[in-house]
């Protein structure tokens, strides 16, 4: 009862303020990118249930989906902040990333360029892939894939695409692969696409090898981009997924939370100057379907998927997803 | 002087702030016609001592507020202070050590300060915001440069620096103490325009201490740290002419928290120091200027010398 009656009143005088005078204590323009807070979970007594059985990720009855915690918002209304969000991170991406998880993203993304062995080819000459790397802005998968094949398998015609929806993140891959071998170079395009639309320039059934990485949580409608990658991919197809998921254990998991929900959005804060960016990539992946949900997703979406479906890494913080386009 | 009264009582654990201010009690009548968030406002967490963690923070007191944890709060303290201490130009980084030392006490105490005052409660009710959009610059530059309006958009224009720039509170739980706060953030140039200080390095670090004197926030007095900073003959300055200023002046003027710069625009500015009780410390731009000649022709004789010889 005293909760209900301080909060409404507190309300309403900065309501009754601000008649008063136009220039009253408003949101402002601390918030860049966000023109409401973040409200907590215990807000949202609906939906976060919802979360459970792992509808959260498809959109409601109603049309709207959620952009972290907040819901009711319209899918482009979420690709708009979501843009938002990744405009203001890109210059600080990696540096956030090594931050963020002590360095082990690396190992992450070790393991899942590896597991998908790129460049294999039983034949000589070898077969040329194509490879699409989907939300792949800064490079990190695409420059892996692009060693596999062309230093360990010694197969340079091996193709990759860096698609991502966020300009500036391509500008920072596109500057990384400066770095790189001129072979592998020349191997390497960038597009700008929405992967739950993808363009005319890439022909459906035309691709060996679909790969998202911590990207597919941020995308606006999920079963859309999944459907995408089932048209884009050849028959044999491999679709990839790598993206954080559900820890197992639940002493980890108290763990993990808390520090990803107290420690990531202060050092954004402290290092990239930006908490609320952080602070919707960690409830971004708290919202995230489940390991076995989000199989079932792919499944739904046309794909083979073989035993578990997918690969836990560290205990769960992240987990493989893969899926085969039926031949 | 300021209200260093202590409070009649208080229950502030370390995740709530129910706190009883006293002027409720000895002036009723102001209270009556103040808003009532007076005495409901001045909680955190919906007015319970709950406390919560990161994994269910309550509901926000403000636009943009984030509820946080002791230990959150501490971390990002010393997070931001030692960020802000190697790279001062990070601003949202010393907005952000403001915000985390200044409660529970210091902000309140500067809140009471504001509430003590007809002006200061007058802000409180009124809450004006201090941006481009609010203060009529091109009217303000019409203004003879003698008026705290002509001084503060002649700086404003010579240091090439905007209203706009400030950072809002998000990390005070008091709506009301977060205005305060966002109140001295934003009054923050006009103590420059007051007190003649520039923007230099040197210039900010005697204000800094100016302020903490008189509005006794730690991270005024944290910034004081910047002294190590200091090329030699700034910081033998600061010992002899500044710090000493600073102090004597912030402890025995009127709370500059309380002046209501929007309705002081036309005054006179030796006339509003003389009412607030700060004097004028000597120029630092025209000391700095004569040392920067002294050294050039210095070095110059030096040179011709070497020359010469």
């Amino acid at each position: 009862m005293i909760m209900a009656a301080r909060t409404p009143s507190a309300l309403r005088v900065i309501a009754r303020t601000s008649l008063r005078k136009p220039n009253c204590f408003s949101p402002s323009r601390h918030a860049r990118l966000f023109t409401t807070t973040t409200t907590p979970r215990n807000s949202q007594p609906s939906t976060s249930t919802a979360s459970n059985d792992g509808s959260s990720s498809k959109i409601n009855r109603n049309g709207t989906t959620h952009f972290g915690f907040q819901d009711g918002f319209s899918e482009s209304e979420k690709t708009e902040r979501v843009a938002d969000v990744f405009h203001s991170v890109a210059e600080s991406y990696d540096r956030m990333n090594d931050l963020m998880s002590f360095g082990w993203h690396r190992v992450w993304k070790d393991h899942f360029v590896s597991s998908l062995n790129p460049g294999l080819s039983s034949t000589v000459p070898p077969t040329p892939q194509h490879i699409l790397d989907i939300a792949g802005g800064t490079g990190d998968i695409a420059f892996r894939m692009l060693h596999h094949a062309h230093t360990v398998h010694n197969n340079p015609s091996v193709h990759v695409t860096i698609s991502d929806i966020n300009p500036s993140m391509l500008a920072v891959g596109k500057s990384r692969s400066l770095q790189l071998p001129a072979t592998q170079q020349s191997r390497l395009s960038f597009l700008e696409a929405d992967a739950t639309s993808l363009p005319p320039t890439i022909a459906p059934s035309s691709i060996d090898l679909y790969t998202v990485a911590f990207g597919i949580r941020n995308f606006s409608n999920i079963p859309a981009a999944l459907s995408e990658a089932l048209r884009v991919l050849k028959p044999g197809g491999v679709f990839a997924c790598l993206e954080f998921s559900k820890v197992r254990s639940p002493l980890f998991d108290a763990v993990y939370k808390r520090w990803s929900f107290a420690a990531i959005p202060l050092i954004g804060q402290l290092v990239a100057g930006d908490r609320d960016s952080y602070q919707y990539l960690v409830e971004s992946i708290e919202r995230f379907p489940s390991q076995d949900e989000f199989r079932r997703m792919i499944e739904d979406a046309g794909f083979v998927v073989g035993s578990d479906g997918y690969e836990n890494l560290t205990g769960g913080v992240a987990a493989i997803h893969k899926g085969m386009k039926p031949l | 002087m300021k209200t260093l009264t202590p409070r009649l009582s208080s229950l502030s654990s370390t995740y709530n702030h129910i706190q009883h201010v006293h002027h409720v009690q000895q002036l009723p009548l102001i209270a009556a016609t103040l808003s009532p968030h007076i005495t409901t406002s001045t909680s955190t967490s919906n007015g319970t001592s709950r406390q919560f963690s990161v994994l269910n923070r309550p509901p926000p007191n403000y636009p943009g507020h984030v509820p946080l944890t002791l230990l959150e709060r501490a971390a990002l303290a010393v997070g931001s202070g030692v960020v802000s201490f190697f790279d001062p130009y990070r601003h949202d980084m010393i907005a952000a050590l403001g915000e985390a030392t200044a409660s529970p006490y210091f902000i309140e105490r500067l809140h009471r300060a504001m509430l003590s005052s007809p002006t200061g409660r007058r802000i409180l009710r009124d809450r004006p915001r201090i941006t481009s959009a609010s203060l009529n610059l091109p009217h303000l530059r019409t203004l003879p440069p003698n008026t705290v309006g002509g001084t503060y958009v002649a700086w404003l224009d010579r240091e090439g620096v905007s209203p706009d720039t400030r950072d809002a509170v998000r990390y005070i739980d008091d709506a009301e103490c977060a205005y305060v706060m966002q109140r001295y953030r934003e009054s923050h140039d006009f103590y420059h325009a007051l007190t003649g200080l520039p923007i230099v390095r040197e210039g900010e670090v005697a204000l800094k201490a100016f302020e903490f004197a008189n509005t006794m926030l730690p991270m005024t007095g944290l910034s004081l740290l910047a002294i190590a900073t200091l090329k030699p003959a700034e910081r033998s300055r600061f010992w002899s002419i500044y710090g000493p200023w600073a102090v004597r002046n912030g402890l025995r003027s009127d709370e500059v928290i309380n002046v209501y710069w929007e309705e002081e625009m036309e005054t006179d500015v030796d006339e509003l120091r003389k009412r607030l009780g700060i004097e004028r410390p000597p120029d630092l731009r025209d000391i700095r200027k004569r040392e920067r000649a002294e050294k050039k022709r210095l070095k110059e004789a030096a040179t011709a010398q070497a020359v010469a010889s």
